[in-house]
């Protein structure tokens, strides 16, 4: 099969679907950076916003942070049998990760919908828009990331494009990343 | 003999090999051990030890997630640079706005509505005709 010139290129040092993958995190960069930029501009101005992340569950957010850096230490090991040319492995850790990912989404669904049932909704205040913005523009990264890594995990276990798992890796580590941030912001400030 | 492109490949196969010497169950341990800490730090209610520990604690995991995990210490250095740009945009987008938002009133200009929102006690029909309740004048 032919494959696309810029499939194989490597003009810049750095291969090109590695490169386009740091362009697509410099941008969600951006984007993160924006939203969580201005929440906390508006939470060092609104010291009453405490009161309402009083009612966060610091340990669901806890427990989403255990298992996103979980599926991170997956992300990497798949990355490393992938290197190693183990397609096999490297599929079996890919499904570890999009596991995390779902007990995630679980753990966030269950939070959401006992938030909603005490009339914490996207429209109660300010600090509750940031909060369903934040953590639901961070639900659907993971969730694209689910996606593509199972399409990744179908090819590596044949052991077709190995290098894909680094770059869907690379992808995750970053959504753990702002998880990070997202945590403290959302759950612990009180 | 290489091509530049096949080259570069094999640099990037080296480098991410050597990445490959990284125990990464330890790096993850010790991401824990920080999360514990994360948590422990403001059940003690000191606000400059929740902050250490919260804030200060959340940026040296995003520092070992980016550099053993997303293995930017041994990345091209321009890839660190294009980054280390966006988040130096996104300090500057906070810095240039924050005297605005975060302030109730300047020389030339009064932010009732915030101010009040600070304040629930005070009478809401000050705030520009705003008869909502604080919490709903708090984006504001």
């Amino acid at each position: 099969m032919v494959r696309p010139i810029a499939t194989t290129r490597s003009a810049s040092g750095v291969p090109t679907g590695r490169l386009a993958v740091w362009w697509v995190l410099a941008s969600e960069i951006v984007i993160f950076g924006g939203l969580l930029g201005s929440y906390l501009l508006h939470r060092l101005g609104h010291p009453e916003w405490a009161t309402y992340a009083a009612h966060t569950n610091t340990w669901a957010g806890a427990f989403n942070t255990f298992v996103l850096l979980t599926s991170s230490l997956s992300a990497v090991l798949a990355h490393q049998a992938a290197e190693q040319g183990n397609g096999k492995k490297a599929a079996n850790l890919l499904l570890a990760t999009c596991g995390g990912a779902l007990v995630f989404l679980i753990v966030k669904s269950f939070e959401w919908t006992h938030e909603i049932q005490l009339g914490y909704t996207i429209t109660s205040n300010g600090f509750w828009a940031f909060y369903y913005l934040a953590a639901g523009l961070h639900g659907l990264h993971v969730i694209a990331g689910a996606i593509i890594m199972l399409i990744v995990a179908a090819d590596a276990r044949k052991g077709k494009d190995l290098q894909r798992v680094e770059l869907i890796g690379i992808y995750w580590h970053f959504v753990d990343l702002v998880w990070i941030f997202l945590f403290p912001l959302l759950y612990i400030a009180k | 003999m290489s091509t530049p492109s096949s080259h570069s490949h094999e640099h990037g196969h080296e480098a991410h090999g050597e990445a490959h010497h990284t125990n990464y169950v330890k790096v993850w341990g010790i991401l824990l051990v920080l999360l514990a800490i994360s948590l422990i730090g403001p059940e003690l209610g000191i606000r400059v030890v929740t902050l250490l520990t919260a804030f200060g604690i959340a940026l040296v995991k995003a520092y070992i997630v980016a550099k053993y995990f997303m293995h930017l210490n041994i990345e091209r250095r321009f890839v660190v640079q294009l980054l280390t740009v966006c988040l130096g945009l996104m300090v500057l987008f906070f810095l240039a706005t924050a005297p605005d938002v975060m302030k109730h009133w300047g020389m030339n200009w009064r932010n009732d509505s915030a101010k009040n929102a600070n304040i629930p006690e005070a009478p809401h029909h000050e705030a520009g005709g705003h008869e909502a309740a604080p919490a709903h004048g708090a984006g504001e």
